[in-house]
């Protein structure tokens, strides 16, 4: 499968997960190593930064993995820049899954803080992944002001609902000079593969594995699955047929003159 | 101002009441049907028309728990700083009219006793008081959550209803939720077991949310006294309660707490006795009802019973409580609230846990961003 590029990092696998949800600690590094992702995200605020031996931290500790601390939490651009902060001190990172979703129900990010926040995070030096709705016009606002991918939604974030943003997606891969990974709503691998075939560089993945009752297995459901759909997309699918084959033509009164 | 007090009003006990009785089972079958549900269809799922359909509602709740906050449990631990108090509260130890010794504890013995709850791996506090303004009023408790603030990564308050500035001062401070229960919406009731002291005026503490929402506090806790009065009504209440200000104040998030009535020093009996199994109804109806609303269950309740409504809806628990200032290492003696009933040590707890397949989770939030 070809790579994929993110800032200067180079990924084999297009699966990206997270950590939440999980029965324990042990499940989720099991899990999430049978997934094959390498990019793995970890809300800032379930972490002792504090503690050097960080339950989920400490799980994570794998050559292969790549944490990306999220914001997770926060309400507004300022706090989620002083939480930015607060990551690459606790993480040894400048990767940032930025999320400003100040309503608790539905989780769905403030457009205008996150705009707001990428613009300040990329000044700072960090690589912003921001987490946003399947908004086109936003995802070239946030390309402008540097970010290095665009997240948009497919459902509400723990949906597991699937792709209910497609048409809104598909306008926003057909535009983007930056990757775009699917992030939330993704609740089975039929999903994912799905979002793979249409053209998302990634995707991310976490309450359906978590969730599931055989988290492992369904990691690695989902690694076989994102691999499909993007194997599928560089092979280019066959057209669908989107005319009939009449049983009874219209036209064959012309004869042989077409 | 538009407060719940407007939306309440538009409301009669006795109504109410009558139109949850006389809900069908046709009605239960309907809102298990549906995948989003109004408060009619919580009236038809705590009425004892659902009785039959309990096994339905717990498989249900226990998935849309999973799949919400998936296999994990929140942890918290309560520590009483004071139990001074000037109300009289007919249900509660800490009653002016119980004549025993009060304590309100002194900065190094609020250190000491966090050292303690440190130490069992707590990283949620709720800071708990009586109602007791000059004591125990809002400098006091501004001291206790600076004193703290830097050991614990979430604090909590329960203690009297506040005004809205003080309110802002707590949270410029580092409060992040308030837990104020109603205790009963039955505004005549709510009279009788509250004769005497600032708690008597039912409308300060009715629009208490509203005060907290306006400065926006990160979360809030409702709840009603299940016992002092018909629990289904008091429920349909606070559930009404939660999506005016879900609605209103759409930033905060929310939590309901179902405590029953318990005994304690100077005791009352519940006028209206709920059952395990109402109560296994309430909790489902609550998650039926709302798939993020955080459900939280102290000690009050046994062991056996929080053993299995960690699988049915409950995301939050405490665990080796004291419900008395200094209760840990200070003065165990001293006047408690009420008596809890699951004595399991915190360690028991998580172990029970794991074998549930839940995780604990002990930090959730992060003080210093903010």
């Amino acid at each position: 499968m070809d790579k994929l590029k993110i800032a200067d990092k180079e990924f084999s696998s297009r699966l990206f997960t997270g950590t939440g949800k999980f029965s324990s600690s042990q499940i989720m590094r099991d899990a999430l190593l049978a997934s094959g992702s390498e990019l793995i995200t970890v809300a800032l605020k379930r972490v002792d930064v504090n503690s050097e031996k960080d339950d989920i931290v400490s799980h994570l500790d794998h050559p292969r993995i790549n944490l990306l601390p999220n914001t997770s939490g926060v309400r507004n651009a300022k706090e989620a820049v002083f939480a930015a902060q607060l990551a690459r001190e606790a993480l040894e990172t400048n990767w940032i899954k930025l999320e400003i979703h100040p309503d608790p129900k539905y989780l769905l990010p403030d457009p205008i803080e996150t705009l707001k926040a990428a613009e300040e995070l990329v000044k700072l030096g960090f690589t912003v992944m921001p987490y946003i709705h399947a908004d086109p016009v936003l995802c070239k606002r946030l390309e402008e002001v540097g970010a290095q991918c665009v997240m948009p939604l497919g459902a509400p974030i723990g949906s597991n609902k699937g792709l209910k943003t497609l048409e809104f997606l598909e306008i926003i891969i057909d535009q983007s000079n930056i990757p775009v990974i699917i992030d939330a709503g993704i609740g089975s691998p039929s999903h994912a593969a799905f979002a793979m075939e249409i053209g998302a560089d990634a995707v991310l993945v976490n309450t359906a594995i978590a969730v599931s009752q055989q988290p492992i297995n369904m990691a690695k459901a989902f690694r076989l699955a994102v691999e499909a759909g993007r194997i599928a997309y560089n092979a280019k699918l066959a057209p669908i047929q989107q005319y009939a084959e009449a049983s009874s033509p219209l036209t064959s009164f012309l004869g042989e003159e077409i | 101002m538009d407060t719940f007090k407007n939306i309440f009003e538009q409301y009669d006990w006795n109504n109410t009441l009558s139109s949850i009785f006389s809900k069908t089972e046709n009605d239960v079958i309907n809102a298990l049907s549906k995948t989003k549900r109004d408060l009619e269809d919580f009236k038809a799922l705590i009425s004892p028309a659902a009785k039959p359909y309990l096994e339905n509602m717990a498989q249900m709740s226990s998935r849309m728990t999973k799949q919400r906050f998936g296999n994990t449990i929140q942890m918290y631990t309560p520590m009483y700083l004071s139990n001074e108090c000037q109300n009289i509260c007919t249900y509660c130890g800490f009653s002016i009219t119980n004549k025993i010794p009060r304590r309100t504890l002194t900065d190094k013995e609020i250190l000491i006793e966090v050292d303690f709850l440190k130490s069992k791996g707590f990283d949620h506090i709720l800071l708990v008081t009586g109602e007791a303004n000059r004591m125990v009023g809002v400098d006091y408790i501004k001291n206790a959550i600076q004193l703290i603030q830097s050991k614990f990564a979430n604090i909590t308050i329960e203690v009297q209803p506040m005004n809205q500035d003080d309110y802002e001062l707590l949270i410029h401070n580092g409060l992040y939720a308030v837990l104020v229960y109603q205790e009963t919406y039955h505004r005549q009731e709510y009279k009788k077991h509250h004769p005497k002291g600032k708690k008597s005026n039912f409308y300060y503490r009715l629009e208490t949310p509203d005060r907290l929402g306006r400065v926006g506090i990160h979360k809030i806790g409702l709840g009603a006294l299940l016992g002092l009065e018909d629990w289904r009504a008091d429920s349909f209440f606070t559930a009404l309660h939660l999506q005016y200000l879900k609605k209103t104040y759409w930033k905060t998030k929310y939590s309901i707490s179902f405590p029953r009535l318990r005994p304690h020093s100077g005791g009352l009996e519940p006028k209206v006795e709920m059952t395990d199994s109402d109560l296994v109804q309430l909790i489902c109806a609550f998650r039926l009802l709302d798939e993020d609303v955080e459900l939280s269950m102290s000690t009050r309740e046994s062991g056996v019973f929080r053993e299995n409504a960690v699988n049915l809806g409950i995301t939050s628990i405490s665990a080796e409580s004291k419900t008395n200032p200094g209760g840990y290492v200070i003065e165990p003696q001293s006047l408690k609230q009420f008596e809890i009933s699951d004595e399991r040590s915190t360690e028991e707890v998580v172990k029970m846990l794991q074998r549930k397949g839940l995780a604990v989770v002990w930090k959730d939030w992060a003080n210093n961003w903010q």
